[in-house]
């Protein structure tokens, strides 16, 4: 992230989330590792350099932030960790349960398609409708105007 | 030594003060979006470490991980046409050039 | 007791005929209003004949003493019992005969003003600028108290300032009724104080509870207080003093005089001559009882201050050459004469100063009008104001060289015209009680003869007259009238047995005629009369070879003995520089500036302000993150 190069950039991104998905593997969460590794890795980062091509040079080094604005961040930065991993010290977490999380495919599909209370099919139709959304909100964004006819 | 919930968490908020300091700092508009991604894949972590430790019969948080992913896609991609319709317009994707919402 | 209600449309008259002419007058009635004036000063005219002659001879004296009368008493504001400020109108003989004398005079003026200031666009103006003024000094003659009095003196100042700024247009004019209002209103300064002063003491403003309280005897023996080692009341007498020295034009308050000459010349004649400067003399043989019975030193400084400043202003009046300012200065060596008569006066059986002092007030104001009106009509023939413009005038204006010629001779205090009787009966009582006083005013007079002769025969006589162009005419019938009538004046008043109608107890004033004693005042009028002849019946160099023989004396007189000069020093060097330019720049600087910097202020904040919302949204998300910080941390550490 402190490149300047942004080429870089996006494979440094690439790795963090690669990263990630490791982390849920060790999590024993394999779906959602696999869920990570399609949408993020193959579709947002692609999208991602994609976008770089299409904008500028790849090439080209990225201006950097005025120097106030870089020790503010900092400040910000590190105020922040520092208060939230007080606060999460100073938590005392429940009982922690040693029962296994079981998130085989086989469960979670249930689990999604399940039209009662406990399930959830709803959240899954409106992710969909969300999804519909974006696309056609983005094509609208993204599209170019037509020139006049003389 | 044992991995406890607290490690965790200290890692997503790393992560997440991480994605914010690259979204407070950075010009280019394409990289704020990438420290975006960042932040809320720390969330992802999040949920799914709560999940593991606190509440293991039930898989709220998986489901939400996955939910979030998807809208983060989403959101990504109506970004992105954001970003090229800015482009051109200005002609740059420098945020410091985009200033037309001043006084 | 007869009816003397009519008093009050003395004055009233006149006012009216101000705001007829004053509003209406430009636009309706330019040509007429001159004509409508002078009828209305007309009736009041004839109304103060008829009261004059009511009070004098009909009624007469009541036990040997002439009464004070109040016709009109009005209360006004009551402070506490005995103090209060009333309108009122007071009848005693100095007032009756001031009466007499305003109306009079402003009537010759209004006549003189029909024929001098035709044709003026603002002639309308002009009139009503008359009116005022009679209005005001009527009504200061006949007040009843203390304040009534200022009032109306403050009124007088500001109806003299019109009249002298009257041709506005000229820079002169401006300024030297300017001068004129600041040096009186500064005077009146102290006036102001002396009045309080007294009224305190006193514990009252009327004229009348005040005399009697503070001549009684108890008063003297009982009210000890003293100010800096000097008597409270002699105090504020001499306060009272030096606010009538200020419209009098003593000295050192006499600087305004000369530049009043900037006015219109009838202005002259009715302002400086008769009325407004007498003012301060009136004053003074108003509250003459306190000045003399209660035994101040303030009667010696009126006397010393008035012999000064005649002495002052006639040795001035030899060396000038604008015949206006040697009129001028020979009014305020007059009124000298007449202050210090009042000094040297006592009260009662020895009261003669009072009695002449009051005689000189009653003729000086015919033949000093007549003066300034002939030297009116010498101007308006000549159309400038130097002497050495003129000259061999006599052929062309015999009705002004006559008239003029009785007024010197009456000025000069020959036989048996009206100024012999006055200044004799003046110098008589100087010799009773100061002689020193009586030697310096014997001088005075003689010079007095010799500027006002050598103002004569160098307009008259001396050179060949040169003028241009055939039209100008001695002036119309209504100039000429005035003049006749005042030189009748100047000859026959100088018969009135005074003595029987104002002394300062109000009783008959027996006054001997002592032919040997007036032998000497005389001589020395002649004596001076024959130099001026010498000098300048013809022309000569024998008034330039003594003024070359004299030298610096010569020129420091012609400079008016840089009288001015000091007081521009006093005021640009040092009221300027050390109070007004400090006072500025605190008020430009500070006052101002604070008030600047109060808007400065807000507007640097709100662009500050303005600032935040820029359009960077980095900017943004790092105010959004740390305002939820301070919140986080505000509702965990602070609301527990």
């Amino acid at each position: 992230m402190t490149t300047t190069k942004i080429f870089r950039a996006a494979v440094f991104l690439l790795f963090s989330l690669m990263g990630v998905a490791g982390l849920y593997f060790w999590m024993h969460v394999e779906f959602v590792a696999a869920v990570q590794i399609i949408v993020y890795v193959g579709g947002i980062v692609v999208l991602i350099i994609f976008s770089i091509f299409l904008t500028q040079e790849a090439g080209v080094e990225m201006p950097k932030a005025t120097n106030t604005r870089l020790i503010f961040s900092t400040l910000a930065s590190i105020c922040g960790i520092v208060l939230t991993t007080l606060l999460i010290d100073q938590y005392a977490f429940p009982e922690i349960s040693t029962m296994a999380l079981d998130a085989s495919p086989n469960n979670i599909g249930t689990n999604m398609m399940d039209y009662t209370e406990k399930g959830y099919a709803l959240p899954f139709e409106v992710i969909s409708i969300l999804l519909l959304a974006a696309m056609v909100g983005s094509i609208t964004i993204a599209l170019k105007s037509k020139p006049e006819e003389v | 030594m044992e991995v406890t919930l607290t490690h965790i968490l200290f890692l997503s908020t790393s992560l997440f003060f991480i994605g914010m300091y690259g979204l407070f700092t950075r010009r280019n508009m394409i990289t704020m979006l990438m420290a975006i991604e960042l932040i809320l894949n720390s969330v992802n972590i999040n949920f799914v470490a709560f999940n593991k430790y606190l509440y293991p019969e039930e898989l709220t948080g998986v489901f939400f991980t996955i939910f979030i992913i998807a809208i983060a896609a989403a959101e990504a991609a109506v970004a992105i046409a954001i970003i090229i319709h800015i482009y051109r317009d200005h002609k740059s994707i420098d945020v410091e050039d985009s200033q037309d919402m001043k006084y | 007791m007869s009816n003397y209600n009519y008093i009050a449309l003395i004055p009233l008259l006149p006012l009216a005929g101000f705001l007829l002419l004053g509003l209406f007058g430009r636009r309706y009635f330019n040509k007429v209003s001159g004509i409508l004036g002078t009828l209305l000063l007309g009736v009041s005219a004839i109304l103060s004949l008829v009261a004059a002659y009511q009070y004098f001879i009909v009624n007469g004296m009541v036990d040997g003493v002439y009464p004070v009368i109040e016709p009109f008493k009005y209360t006004w504001l009551q402070f506490t019992d005995t103090l209060s400020i009333d309108m009122g109108i007071l009848l005693d003989p100095i007032s009756v005969m001031m009466l007499v004398v305003v109306t009079f005079v402003s009537l010759m003026v209004h006549i003189y003003s029909l024929g001098y200031m035709k044709g003026e666009e603002r002639f309308a103006t002009y009139y009503s600028y008359l009116q005022l003024f009679t209005f005001s000094m009527l009504g200061l003659v006949i007040s009843s108290n203390l304040f009534q009095i200022y009032m109306f003196w403050e009124l007088v100042g500001v109806s003299s300032y019109l009249l002298i700024g009257y041709y506005y247009d000229k820079p002169s004019a401006v300024a030297a009724g300017k001068k004129a209002f600041i040096v009186t209103r500064f005077a009146d300064l102290f006036f102001l104080i002396g009045i309080l002063i007294l009224g305190f003491t006193g514990n009252s403003f009327d004229f009348n509870t005040l005399i009697n309280t503070l001549t009684s005897s108890e008063f003297a023996t009982h009210f000890g207080a003293s100010f800096l080692g000097i008597s409270v009341v002699t105090w504020a007498l001499t306060l009272i003093f030096i606010g009538g020295a200020g419209k009098s034009a003593m000295f050192p308050l006499h600087i305004w005089l000369p530049d009043a000459m900037e006015g219109p010349t009838p202005v002259s004649a009715l302002i400086h001559a008769a009325t407004m400067v007498v003012a301060g003399v009136f004053l003074v043989a108003r509250l003459f009882p306190v000045f003399a019975i209660t035994d101040s030193g303030a009667l010696e400084i009126v006397a010393y201050v008035g012999i000064f400043s005649a002495l002052f202003a006639a040795v001035i009046a030899c060396t000038q050459n604008d015949i206006k300012r040697v009129l001028a200065y020979s009014t305020m060596s007059q009124i000298g004469y007449m202050m210090f008569a009042l000094g040297v006066s006592s009260f009662g059986e020895h009261g003669a100063g009072y009695t002449a002092s009051m005689f000189h007030l009653f003729t000086h104001a015919f033949f000093k009008s007549l003066l300034f009106l002939g030297a009116g009509a010498v101007i308006h023939m000549v159309h400038s104001n130097n002497m050495q413009d003129m000259g061999g005038l006599r052929k062309y204006m015999p009705i002004t060289n006559i008239t003029f010629l009785i007024g010197c001779l009456a000025i000069a205090g020959v036989p048996p015209f009206a100024g012999f009787f006055s200044k004799e009966m003046i110098l008589h009582a100087a010799y009773e009680s100061h002689p020193g006083i009586f030697y310096v005013a014997l001088l005075t007079s003689g010079l007095t003869a010799f500027y006002m002769f050598r103002l004569y025969f160098s307009i008259f006589w001396n050179k060949k007259a040169h003028l241009h162009g055939e039209h100008h005419s001695e002036g119309t019938f209504s100039m000429k009238l005035p003049l006749i009538i005042l030189a009748t004046l100047s000859i026959a008043t100088g018969f009135i047995p005074f003595g029987n109608f104002v002394s300062s107890d109000k009783t008959v004033l027996h006054s001997h005629f002592d032919i040997v004693f007036s032998i000497a005042p005389v001589l020395i009028g002649l004596l001076g009369i024959s130099i001026a002849y010498n000098f300048y019946q013809k022309q000569s160099d024998k008034p330039t070879k003594i003024a070359a023989a004299a030298g610096g004396f010569y020129k420091a007189a012609y400079q008016k003995f840089y009288i001015d000069e000091v007081y521009i020093f006093i005021t640009k060097k040092i009221i300027f520089n050390l109070i007004g330019r400090p006072a500025a720049w605190f008020d430009r600087n500070i006052v101002d500036g604070f008030i600047n910097l109060t808007g400065n202020t807000t507007t640097k904040i709100s662009s500050t302000i303005k600032g935040l919302q820029s359009g960077k949204v980095q900017g943004y998300a790092m105010y959004f993150f740390g305002g939820v910080l301070v919140l986080t941390l505000f509702f965990i550490y602070c609301l527990k």
